[in-house]
């Protein structure tokens, strides 16, 4: 609809437009505002990230950065003295701390084991769901309303109830502290909501372009592959969005049975505070840091974001 | 190209019978339209030749081998959608070869590209092969799902209205254009529709559909001159033939068991009463269509419809003389009673 159009039922007034501009505006930068106090404190030293008041304005420094990825351990004045000149940033503020890195911190293979069992788990996720929910859709299956509430139902009890059970079962299969435990039991929760979301979307592709695939020459597997999931690529967006956010952010499930080799940086991150004093930019560092997949990934797909969340609003 | 056979083919979705014992045979490169209301099984009969359906019972065979069984894919048909025709995510290009790169058919790039300009072509989309499907006007979607259908050469194309959706400009004009396609390919075609004038215009035969049941099997000129019974009668024709109790106007003879009477355009003479004449009904209103008018006449307690040259000079208030000439004879049943004004032999002719 064009800009001079101005009585028009359903377009609203240019005031209209500009109080709910400003509006939206306003709630962005609230809700920014803790994201960008993380962010500003990533970047401050120790005593700048505590001092009162808070300082808006800091000389900006990476000891945040260098202490979440790094050991280090205090020296004696001789000690120092007697070693090469330091090498690398990191190096030179550990020196200026009394301080020598001795190893590179946990936290890097932490985010990697993140990295690998959330994304794990939604690939798992939404492809085992795409795969029923388009038998759901398109298949007679026996008592299929009831499996679906089944499906469903499974979201419907909070994660805690089941830990412990979990926690046992796990510890017979040796499941515990393993990246495939993690991947499994993040699918598991994560695929009724696949399910449901997805034969939404399913629905919404008519039969006959699979028809007209089938007649011209293509195998129901093949029709699905060509047909279908082309036209599913939006429902399957938006459905990764969510269970990769839900895998990325857990937190329960991982404090109780990560502890180790396939711990999450969720449950890492915190430990940071204890190690050496409370030290806020390194927590910085590192919530910045994990904050960046989403982001990217949530950027990548907004188009189909967007488009997946009306879906179904809007009929041509 | 084949023929097609089906043979006591039955179908049902739960409750609902959607075609009863159907006997139907098409030759090859025979250009057969059936014609029904909505519900008739039209859709259901194509879906079953397709494969998309399983028939309850009956066979199906295409060129003498039975496809009763068999799968979509393995039956070698062609199917054009009334609707959701092209796939929204590929090109027209794409959309035309889509049949061709198939894992079915072994065919090379080279020998994809040409056969898709070439049917590009004959479907006259060949300018617009790169566009989105989605960008596409109606009639444009139109004649790429034919074009899609037309690229392979399969045992028969089956068509679910294919025009249907369109104005009627561009169905006029699409419908001229698929008859010269199969005429130049001597395609065989199932072709199914409720416009009576696409089916008289296009079709070699017309099978009239009711109710799941094929009533009547025959030419254009068949089912409208000499039709099995008063429902099909109803189906051809523009106006609607009147139905009109026996007694109503005068008519030179009527065969005994005559319950109703159906008259046509050309059935009603209508003049202006002349000396010692009586007029017995009264003109209603006129309807100008431009090169024909609408006459509705009210005689006694009924309403007659017939079409009427502008020139006869006929207003609307004035008293005519109607009389039926050779109409059509209908017993109690609905099932037409034979004369041999109308050339025909029985009620199956």
């Amino acid at each position: 609809m064009s800009a001079n159009t101005a009585h028009s039922v359903v377009e609203p007034s240019a005031t209209t437009k500009r109080v709910a501009t400003v509006l939206v505006v306003l709630y962005a930068v609230i809700t920014m505002i803790p994201l960008a106090w993380i962010f500003s404190t990533s970047f401050k030293s120790p005593p700048d990230s505590i001092s009162y008041p808070p300082k808006i304005l800091f000389e900006p420094t990476l000891e945040g950065y260098c202490n979440l990825f790094t050991s280090r351990s205090r020296q004696t004045q001789e000690y120092l003295d007697s070693l090469p000149p330091p090498q690398g940033v990191c190096e030179e503020i550990a020196r200026e701390r009394q301080m020598v890195v001795v190893s590179p911190s946990k936290f890097w293979p932490r985010f990697l084991n993140s990295l690998v069992i959330a994304f794990g788990s939604t690939f798992l996720a939404v492809f085992l769901g795409v795969l029923s929910a388009y038998g759901f859709s398109r298949f007679k299956v026996p008592l299929a309303d009831d499996l679906l509430f089944f499906i469903l139902s499974t979201r419907m009890m909070p994660p805690i109830a089941v830990a412990i059970p979990i926690y046992l079962m796990y510890r017979e299969l040796g499941l515990t502290d393993t990246a495939l435990g993690m991947i499994l039991l993040y699918t598991a929760v994560n695929v009724s909501l696949a399910v449901w979301l997805l034969k939404g979307f399913i629905d919404e592709i008519p039969r006959e372009y699979e028809e007209a695939a089938l007649i011209d020459g293509y195998t129901r597997m093949q029709a699905f592959f060509k047909v279908v999931l082309p036209q599913a690529t939006t429902g399957i967006a938006a459905t990764a969005i969510f269970c990769l956010i839900f895998a990325w952010n857990e937190y329960a499930f991982a404090v109780l049975l990560t502890s180790g080799s396939a711990q999450t940086a969720p449950p890492f991150i915190p430990t940071i505070i204890g190690e050496g004093g409370l030290d806020w930019p390194a927590v910085g560092a590192g919530t910045t840091i994990f904050l960046v997949p989403i982001l990217v990934f949530t950027v990548l797909l907004r188009r189909h974001l967007l488009r997946g969340i009306t879906f179904g609003a809007v009929r041509k | 190209m084949a023929d097609v056979s089906l043979s006591a083919i039955s179908k049902s979705f739960g409750a609902t019978q959607a075609v009863r014992g159907m006997d139907l045979s098409i030759a090859d490169g025979e250009f057969v339209v059936l014609l029904g209301p909505t519900g008739a099984g039209k859709t259901t009969t194509l879906r079953l030749i397709a494969g998309l359906e399983k028939p309850d019972s009956g066979r199906i065979a295409i060129n003498g081998e039975d496809v009763t069984t068999l799968d979509p894919a393995s039956r070698d048909v062609a199917f054009v959608f009334q609707q959701y025709s092209l796939y929204p995510h590929l090109s027209v290009y794409d959309n035309l070869a889509f049949p061709l790169k198939s894992p079915a058919r072994r065919l090379t790039p080279n020998e994809i590209d040409a056969r898709v300009r070439e049917v590009a072509k004959l479907v006259r989309i060949d300018h617009k092969l790169q566009n989105r499907s989605t960008k596409l006007s109606g009639g444009e979607m139109q004649r790429v799902a034919i074009g899609r259908a037309l690229v392979r050469q399969p045992s028969i194309y089956l068509m679910d209205e294919p025009l249907s959706s369109l104005d009627a400009k561009l169905r006029a004009d699409l419908r001229l254009e698929l008859k010269r396609i199969q005429n130049d390919i001597g395609a065989t075609m199932l072709y199914v529709t409720h416009d009576q004038i696409e089916a008289m215009t296009m079709a070699d035969r017309i099978g009239i559909l009711a109710e799941g049941r094929l009533v009547q099997v025959g030419t254009p000129r068949e089912i409208y001159e000499t039709p099995v019974d008063i429902h099909v009668a109803n189906r051809l024709g523009q106006p609607r033939i009147n139905i009109l109790p026996p007694g109503l106007l005068p008519c030179p003879s009527i065969p005994a068991g005559t319950a109703q009477i159906g008259a046509r355009t050309e059935h009603l003479a209508i003049s202006v009463p002349a000396n010692g004449e009586t007029a017995n009904a009264r003109i209603d209103w006129i309807e100008h269509l431009g090169d024909h008018n609408y006459l509705h006449l009210v005689c006694g307690d009924r309403k007659l419809v017939s079409l009427v040259e502008p020139s006869l000079g006929l207003n609307s208030g004035m008293a005519v003389r109607v009389e039926l000439a050779d109409p059509l004879f209908f017993a109690a049943d609905g099932a037409r009673i034979a004369t041999n004004a109308t050339g025909s032999t029985g009620r199956n002719a």
